[in-house]
C-alpha cells in the first residue's frame, strides 16, 4: 500500500523507507560538484523510479512520467524528479501519480504543485515578463546577427551585385569572340 | 623538499610569464629583434618550471605524502595508482595547475614552431600568451596553493572521491582542458593581431592547426564526458544540459564556427574581422566556463559570496580578458582591410549562415545557464532552465546548422549554384526524407524530433558522402584512376568529410533515443523480461570484494529469441574508506545499441529491483564524436597546414631561382 505522501500541515513527509546512505549520496553529490573539473552532470548512483511506483494503468504511467520528466527535483542540480533517486523526488513522483489516479489532469497537478514551490519546480520555465529575456534571447541573437551581416555586406559596393541580363549577353558574345 | 621545490618553481614561472609578457611586447612596440626574441625563451623557460611545479604535485600524490593538504584531502594509500595520478586534477587546486600546464605546453608550441611568423606578430602573440600565465599563476599562487602543507600530517588521507574512481573521469579533464585552453593560443593571435592592425591568410593558416588541436581535444573530451555519465549514472542518460557541461559546449559551439571560418579566411581572405571576434569568443567562453565551474556560483549564488576570493578573482580575470580584447577588437578592427567579395549563394555564404546559427546556440545556451543566477540575484526570484527549454532552442537551432551542412560542402566558392546542388544531393535529400516519414510512421505520436533528426542525419551522411563520390568519380573513369583521383585530395578535404559524416552519426544515435524501450521492473531468477526486441533473465546475484570496496554483482543473460547473444553484470558497489554506494549498469553492446540494466539493493528474497532499458544506435553518439576529432586530425595532417611549410615551399623556390 502506497503510503499518503502529502501531510495536510506544511512539509511533506521525508521518505521512511530510503536507506541513510542514500541521503549521504545526494547530499555528497552536492559536494562533488564543486570538487570536480569541469565535470559532467551529478552521479545518481541508484534507480529512480522504482518497480513499486508504477501505475497499473500503463496510460496514465506514461502521463505520469511526461509529467515528472517537467518537473525539477528540488534538491538536486539540474535533475529531473523522473531521473532522481533523491527521497524528495519519490515522494512528489507518489504524490502525482495519487492525484492522476484520481482523474485529475497533469495541468491541474502541475499547477498544483507550482502553487506549492513556485516556479522553481518547473523545468520548462514559464513564459512571463520576468522571462521574456530568456525566452527571446535566441530569436533576438539571431536577428542581430542577420543584420550585422546585412550591415558588413551594405559597407562593401558593388559586392553583391550580378550581372545583369544584358551584361551576361555582352560577356557571352565577347568570350565567344575570343574562342 | 621536493614539494617546495615545486612551489619555488611556480613562483619562477611566474617571474618567467611577466617576462615574457613585458620584454616581447616592448620590442615589438620599438622595434627591437632581441627583445622580441626573449618571448621564445621565456615561453620555453615558463614551460618547463610549470612542468617542475607539474611532476613535484605527481610525486606528492603517487608518494601519498599526506604532509600536503592537497594529497591528505584528495587521496588515500590504497587508491589504485592511476587514480592517485589522476587525483591529482580530481580537485580545485590540482586541476587549475594542470590548466596552467597545458596554457605554458601552447605557449612553448608557438615559441618552437612559430619561426616562419612574421617576428612582431609572434612576440605580440606570445606577450598575450604569457599575459594569460601571469593572471592564472597569480590565481594559484594567491587563492589555491597545491603546495600548502599541513601539519601535523595525518596518518591516512581523506580518500579521492569514488565518483572520480573510473578511468573516463582520469581522462576526461586533461583532454577537455587541452580543448579549452587550446583556444587560448587562438585568442592570443586575435589579440595580437588587433594590436598590430594587419591580418592575412598566413595567419590563418599558422592559427588553424592549434584551432583544429584545441577543437579536436575538446570534442573528445566533451564525449568522454558525456560517455562517463552515461555508464555512471545509472540510468543512460548522456546529456543534462547541466551548467557544467553547457560550460564545456560554449567554447565547442563558438570554436567549431571558428574553425570553419578561419578556413574561409585562409582560402578566399574573407571574413576577417568575423573570424577575430569568433577567436575572442571562443576563449572567451573557456574563460567563462572556468569562472563558472570553478567560483562555486553554479551551487548557490550564497556559497559564491560566502567565500568570494577564488570567485572574485576569477571574475576579474574573466573582466580583464573578456572586456579588455573587445575593447581592443571595438577599437581595431575597423582598420582590418576586407577581401574576398563572395555572392550570398556560396560555400563562404553557407558558413556565415552556419556561423550565425552556432553563434545564435551559443548564445541561447549561456542565456540559458546565468539567466537563472541573474534573475536571483536581481529580483530574488528562483526559476529552473532545463533540458526542456534548450532543447526547444539550443536543439532546434542546431538541427538547422547540421541541415545546412552538406549544403555548404556542395557549394562552390565565390557564387554557387544552389540548383545544381539540390540535383547532386537529390539522393540524400530523398533518402532523408523517407527516413523521417518512415520514423514518424513508426513512432506514431511519440516523439516528433527524433524521426525529423533520424532523417537529418541520413541526408548529411549521404550528403557529405555524394560530394566525396562525385569529386572521386567521373562517367567512365576505371577503378585506378578515380583511386588515384582520391589519393589526390587534399587531406583537409577528407576531413571535412569524415567530421561531417561525424556529425550526422551522432545526431543518428540520438534519434535512436526516440526509439528505444524501457522496462521498470523487480527482476526474479530465471524469469525473462522483455525489453524492446530482447529479453533479459536474472541468473545469478551474490557478493564480490574489490581492491577499496565491496558490491553486490548480479549475472544476467541477453537473448534474442532463443538465441544467447550477451551476459551482463550490473552491480552496487559500497566503498570502504566512504558512506557511498555506486551503481555498475551492466551493458551489452548490440548492432551499435546497448541494453542497458541499473539495479537497486536486493530484497532478502533475492528479487532484483531493476531498470532495464533498450538504447537503440546510442553508441553511435560517442562513434560520431570520435569521427568529428579524427576528421579534424586529418585536416591537421594535411600538408598545406604543416608548421613551416611555406618556408620550406618558400627555400625550394629560393633554390630552384638559383639553378
Amino acid at each position: 500500500m502506497r503510503r499518503p505522501v502529502l501531510s495536510h500541515g506544511e512539509r511533506w513527509e521525508s521518505g521512511q523507507r530510503e536507506t541513510l546512505s542514500l541521503r549521504r549520496e545526494s547530499s555528497r553529490r552536492r559536494t562533488v560538484l564543486l570538487v570536480l573539473p569541469l565535470l559532467f552532470a551529478i552521479a545518481a548512483p541508484a534507480l529512480a523510479v522504482q518497480p513499486d511506483e508504477v501505475m497499473k494503468d500503463p496510460a496514465l504511467e506514461a502521463r505520469a512520467r511526461s509529467l515528472s520528466a517537467e518537473l525539477r527535483c528540488m534538491v538536486c542540480q539540474n535533475q529531473s524528479i523522473d531521473d532522481s533517486d533523491a527521497p524528495l523526488a519519490r515522494d512528489i513522483r507518489l504524490f502525482i501519480r495519487e492525484r492522476i489516479a484520481k482523474g485529475e489532469s497533469n495541468d491541474a497537478v502541475r499547477s498544483y504543485l507550482v502553487s506549492r514551490y513556485g516556479d522553481f519546480i518547473l523545468l520548462k520555465p514559464p513564459f512571463q515578463l520576468d522571462t521574456l529575456l530568456l525566452w527571446l534571447s535566441a530569436p533576438l541573437t539571431l536577428v542581430a546577427g542577420l543584420a550585422a551581416v546585412w550591415l558588413a555586406r551594405r559597407r562593401q559596393p558593388g559586392a553583391t551585385e550580378a550581372l545583369t541580363e544584358e551584361e551576361e549577353a555582352r560577356l557571352a558574345a565577347l568570350t565567344k569572340g575570343d574562342g | 623538499m621536493i614539494v617546495e621545490l615545486g612551489h619555488f618553481a611556480l613562483v619562477l614561472a611566474l617571474c618567467a610569464a611577466l617576462a615574457q609578457t613585458i620584454v616581447p611586447s616592448w620590442g615589438a612596440r620599438i622595434g627591437d629583434p632581441e627583445l622580441m626574441a626573449v618571448g621564445r625563451s621565456a615561453a620555453l623557460t615558463q614551460f618547463a618550471l610549470v612542468a617542475i611545479a607539474f611532476a613535484a604535485l605527481v610525486n606528492a600524490h603517487l608518494t601519498s605524502d599526506f604532509s600536503v593538504l592537497n594529497v591528505a584531502e584528495n587521496s588515500h594509500s590504497a587508491v589504485p595508482t592511476i587514480y592517485k595520478i589522476s587525483g591529482v586534477w580530481g580537485n580545485h587546486e590540482g586541476s587549475m595547475l594542470l590548466w596552467v600546464l597545458i596554457l605554458a605546453v601552447f605557449g612553448a608550441l608557438v615559441a618552437v614552431f612559430g619561426r616562419s611568423l612574421p617576428r612582431t606578430l609572434r612576440a605580440n602573440a606570445l606577450a598575450v600568451q604569457g599575459l594569460i600565465s601571469v593572471a592564472f599563476l597569480l590565481f594559484i599562487l594567491l587563492t589555491s596553493n597545491p603546495f600548502e602543507r599541513l601539519a601535523p600530517a595525518p596518518f591516512e588521507g581523506r580518500d579521492l572521491n569514488p565518483i572520480l574512481q573510473d578511468p573516463g573521469l582520469a581522462i576526461h579533464p586533461p583532454l577537455l582542458y587541452l580543448g579549452y585552453v587550446g583556444f587560448s593560443i587562438v585568442y592570443s593571435f586575435a589579440a595580437a593581431a588587433l594590436i598590430e592592425g594587419r591580418i592575412d591568410a598566413a595567419w590563418a593558416r599558422f592559427v588553424r592547426p592549434f584551432a583544429l588541436v584545441a577543437w579536436g581535444f575538446l570534442t573528445i573530451g566533451i564525449a568522454a564526458g558525456s560517455f562517463w555519465a552515461y555508464y555512471t549514472l545509472g540510468w543512460g542518460g548522456f546529456w543534462f544540459w547541466d551548467p557544467v557541461e553547457n560550460a564545456s559546449l560554449m567554447p565547442w559551439l563558438a570554436g567549431t564556427a571558428f574553425i570553419h571560418s578561419v578556413a574561409v579566411m585562409e582560402k578566399r581572405d574573407a571574413l576577417k574581422v568575423w573570424t577575430i571576434f569568433l577567436a575572442i569568443l571562443a576563449f572567451s567562453f573557456s574563460l567563462l566556463g572556468t569562472f563558472l565551474v570553478r567560483s562555486g556560483v553554479l551551487t548557490s549564488v550564497h556559497a559564491f559570496a560566502s567565500d568570494p576570493r577564488r570567485g572574485v578573482f576569477i571574475l576579474a580575470i574573466l573582466a580583464l580578458f573578456i572586456f579588455g580584447s573587445f575593447a581592443l577588437f571595438a577599437w581595431r578592427s575597423p582598420m582590418l582591410k576586407q577581401g574576398g567579395l563572395f555572392a550570398p549563394i556560396s560555400r563562404e555564404g553557407a558558413l556565415v549562415l552556419n556561423n550565425l546559427l552556432l553563434t545564435t546556440a551559443c548564445a541561447t545556451v549561456f542565456f540559458g545557464t546565468l539567466y537563472p543566477l541573474a534573475l536571483e540575484e536581481l529580483t530574488g526570484e528562483k526559476i529552473t532552465v532545463g533540458a526542456p527549454f534548450f532543447n526547444m532552442t539550443c536543439g532546434v537551432l542546431l538541427l538547422a546548422a547540421a541541415a545546412v551542412t552538406p549544403v555548404g560542402f556542395s557549394l562552390a566558392w565565390k557564387r554557387g549554384d544552389l540548383l545544381g546542388v539540390v540535383q547532386r544531393l537529390a539522393v540524400a535529400i530523398v533518402a532523408g526524407a523517407l527516413v523521417a516519414i518512415a520514423g514518424t510512421a513508426w513512432l506514431h505520436g511519440g516523439p516528433v524530433l527524433a524521426p525529423i533528426a533520424a532523417g537529418l542525419a541520413i541526408f548529411v551522411i549521404l550528403g557529405a558522402l555524394i560530394e566525396v563520390f562525385l569529386r572521386v568519380w567521373r562517367p567512365g573513369l576505371s577503378a585506378g584512376v578515380a583511386l588515384g583521383r582520391a589519393a589526390g585530395l587534399p587531406l583537409s578535404f577528407w576531413g571535412a568529410a569524415l567530421a561531417h559524416i561525424g556529425v550526422g552519426v551522432t545526431l543518428l544515435g540520438l534519434a535512436g533515443v526516440g526509439f528505444g524501450a524501457e522496462a521498470i521492473t523487480t527482476l526474479h531468477k530465471g524469469v525473462p523480461q522483455a525489453v524492446g526486441p530482447y529479453r533479459v533473465t536474472l541468473d545469478s546475484v551474490g557478493d564480490r570484494v574489490g581492491p577499496n570496496y565491496t558490491e553486490v554483482a548480479t549475472t544476467m543473460t541477453v537473448r534474442s529469441g532463443d538465441r544467447v547473444v550477451a551476459s551482463i553484470e550490473p552491480a552496487r558497489r559500497k566503498f570502504d574508506a566512504q558512506p557511498m554506494t555506486t551503481t555498475q549498469a551492466g551493458m551489452a553492446t548490440l548492432n551499435f545499441g546497448q541494453i542497458y540494466v541499473s539495479i537497486a539493493d536486493p530484497s532478502p528474497d533475492g528479487a532484483v529491483p531493476a531498470r532495464l532499458y533498450w538504447k537503440p544506435l546510442v553508441t553511435l553518439i560517442w562513434l560520431g564524436g570520435c569521427a568529428m576529432a579524427f576528421g579534424g586530425a586529418l585536416s591537421l595532417a594535411d600538408r598545406r597546414l604543416r608548421f613551416g611549410a611555406a618556408r620550406r615551399s618558400r627555400a625550394a623556390m629560393a633554390a630552384a631561382a638559383a639553378e
